[in-house]
């Protein structure tokens, strides 16, 4: 287990700076923007960039997908853009959006006339590069758990083996150092969806640490897939809530009618800010240790573009940080699913708690400022 | 800022395929796994449960079985000194009887010697007085022999007699 752990490491490194090397060598004549470079990178995009840059850049084209009322659903797949050089069935595609234009046929995308009022009812639900990733990880996640399942099932009341031995340390994890302390005894109807964000937090953030197609999308870090599960955790709570949970919003037993009026607006406000700020932490924090990585990498090719051997010298102390950032975002991968399954717990306990006038809940206040 | 503003496409895959993912492990995943740790753990705390009653039980067991063995000594030892003091008792009266018996022929021959004694000594007094009788009877006749004799007699008894 310990040499299959080093062989992971191993080609996770191997991988992070193979992915400096390919940049290297198709680095072109036109100067390197870093910003741009690393905010394509972290971006959902139509196609999945493999390596080169501008004409010379080998992708993998995806399919768009794309709806409105007048033109009904059109699939294509995103080669036909020509890398935003063509239109293609109505439509062009500019910076990574999908634009409904007026002319229907095949033409020049920079000469095309945009239809603003199309383009706004349109909705595009390509399988972008971040969706195809999420889907992989939905796959991995269903093959992991149904296999670990029948394992259970299979070897009844034995000792876990396999990966039946992980999963089991880290379901034990949730359910005795999240969901119990921070529900307490209403926490099983709640492990299903604790369990499966924080596997899926986790396991996506470990995806996105594997620089080679079909890994290493930014999927956590990207603002809508964080404020998806955000939403749910909201909606879970929200309507799991009880009487008492309301009534600490909108009426604080043992507060002044005059004092109200300035609580309640605050709670509310509260009430929101939480799922925003899962959302915020998740996307930031992963989104993070991605520009670093790319920053130290971007570093080489600014270096590089001033002379060959500053480049290659400047690679070494990159790479060497890259490796120190990737064994910090290990950790970190597990931390903010940890964070998120956490205070999504704690919110879920708020919403259900028995009201006993006791201050759990000034407690889970306490914990969530220590942990943001 | 493309970054952060969420696009529709991503939201709607995402909630689509996290919903699906969601339903099918709470549907044929958690549940089992959930309750087969349960079981297990279950399982383990009532085997370590029984583990230490049974430690217990046995522990009880061996202060029973030497609670036992004490009592079976002690009722030993007390047996024991039943059966010295039933042969003391034994002896001691044999002895008493035997000694009993023993004072009682000696008492019985006692009394026999003395009978036989007695009747003996009696017979020797029977005898002595019909021996002095007879020698009485003898003398008498010898000094009676002749008319001397008696004359004398004669007058020494009237001697005595006019004597009074």
């Amino acid at each position: 287990m310990k040499s299959k752990l080093i062989w992971l490491v191993v080609c996770l490194f191997a991988a992070t700076s193979s992915f400096a090397n390919e940049e290297a060598v198709t680095v072109g004549a036109e100067k390197f923007d870093a910003g741009k470079t690393i905010v394509d990178h972290i971006s959902d995009s139509h196609d999945w960039h493999i390596m080169g840059e501008g004409e010379h850049s080998v992708s993998v084209p995806l399919p768009v997908i794309v709806y409105n009322k007048e033109r009904g659903v059109s699939m294509f797949m995103s080669s036909r853009f020509e890398h935003g050089h063509k239109t293609y069935g109505g439509y062009r595609i500019h910076e990574n959006h999908i634009e409904a234009v007026n002319e229907m046929e095949e033409t020049d995308a920079h000469t095309a006339t945009v239809n603003e009022e199309l383009t706004a009812a349109t909705y595009d639900v390509s399988i972008t590069k971040n969706v195809l990733a999420l889907l992989v990880s939905v796959v991995i996640m269903l093959f992991i758990f149904l296999s670990v399942a029948k394992s259970y099932a299979k070897r009844k009341g034995m000792a876990p083996k396999g990966m039946q031995s992980l999963i089991e340390v880290l379901v034990v994890f949730v359910r005795d150092e999240i969901a119990k302390p921070s529900i307490g005894k209403k926490y099983e109807r709640f492990m299903p969806y604790l369990l499966t964000v924080f596997f899926f937090i986790w396991i996506n953030n470990l995806l996105g640490l594997i620089p080679i197609m079909p890994f290493g999308a930014n999927v956590t870090g990207n603002i809508a897939v964080t404020m998806t599960l955000a939403i749910i955790t909201f909606l879970i709570t929200t309507f799991s809530a009880n009487r008492h949970y309301w009534r600490h919003i909108f009426a604080m037993p043992g507060v002044p009618v005059g004092v109200l009026v300035l609580l309640t607006p605050i709670e509310l406000l509260g009430v929101i800010l939480r799922p925003f700020v899962l959302m915020i932490r998740l996307f930031a924090n992963i989104t993070a240790g991605h520009i670093i990585a790319l920053s130290f990498f971007s570093l080489i090719f600014i270096f590089g573009e001033m002379s060959t051997g500053l480049g290659f010298g400047v690679s070494i102390v990159s790479v060497a940080f890259v490796v120190f950032m990737s064994v910090l975002e290990l950790l970190v991968a597990f931390l903010q699913a940890f964070v998120f399954t956490l205070l999504s717990a704690i919110y879920f306990g708020a919403a259900v708690e028995e009201h006993d006038h006791d201050h759990h809940g000034e407690d889970a206040h306490v914990e969530e400022a220590a942990i943001v | 800022m493309e970054l952060i503003k969420p696009q529709f496409g991503l939201i709607f895959w995402m909630a689509i395929s996290f919903l699906v993912l969601i339903f099918l492990l709470a549907k044929f995943a958690f549940p089992i796994i959930l309750k087969s740790l349960k079981e297990r753990e279950d399982s383990i705390t009532n085997a370590l449960n029984s583990a230490e009653k049974a430690k217990k039980e046995m522990a009880a067991l061996q202060a029973d079985n030497e609670k036992l063995l004490v009592q079976a000594r002690a009722e030993r030892d007390t047996m024991l000194k039943e059966a010295r003091d039933t042969k003391d008792a034994i002896v001691a009266e044999a002895k008493n009887k035997a000694q009993a018996e023993a004072n009682k022929i000696l008492a019985t021959t006692r009394e026999t010697i003395n009978t036989e004694k007695n009747a003996a000594i009696t017979e020797l007094k029977n005898q002595v007085a019909a021996m002095s009788i007879e020698i009485a009877e003898k003398i008498l006749r010898q000094e009676l022999s002749n008319d001397e004799k008696q004359k004398a007699l004669m007058d020494n008894l009237m001697k005595d007699i006019s004597l009074n």
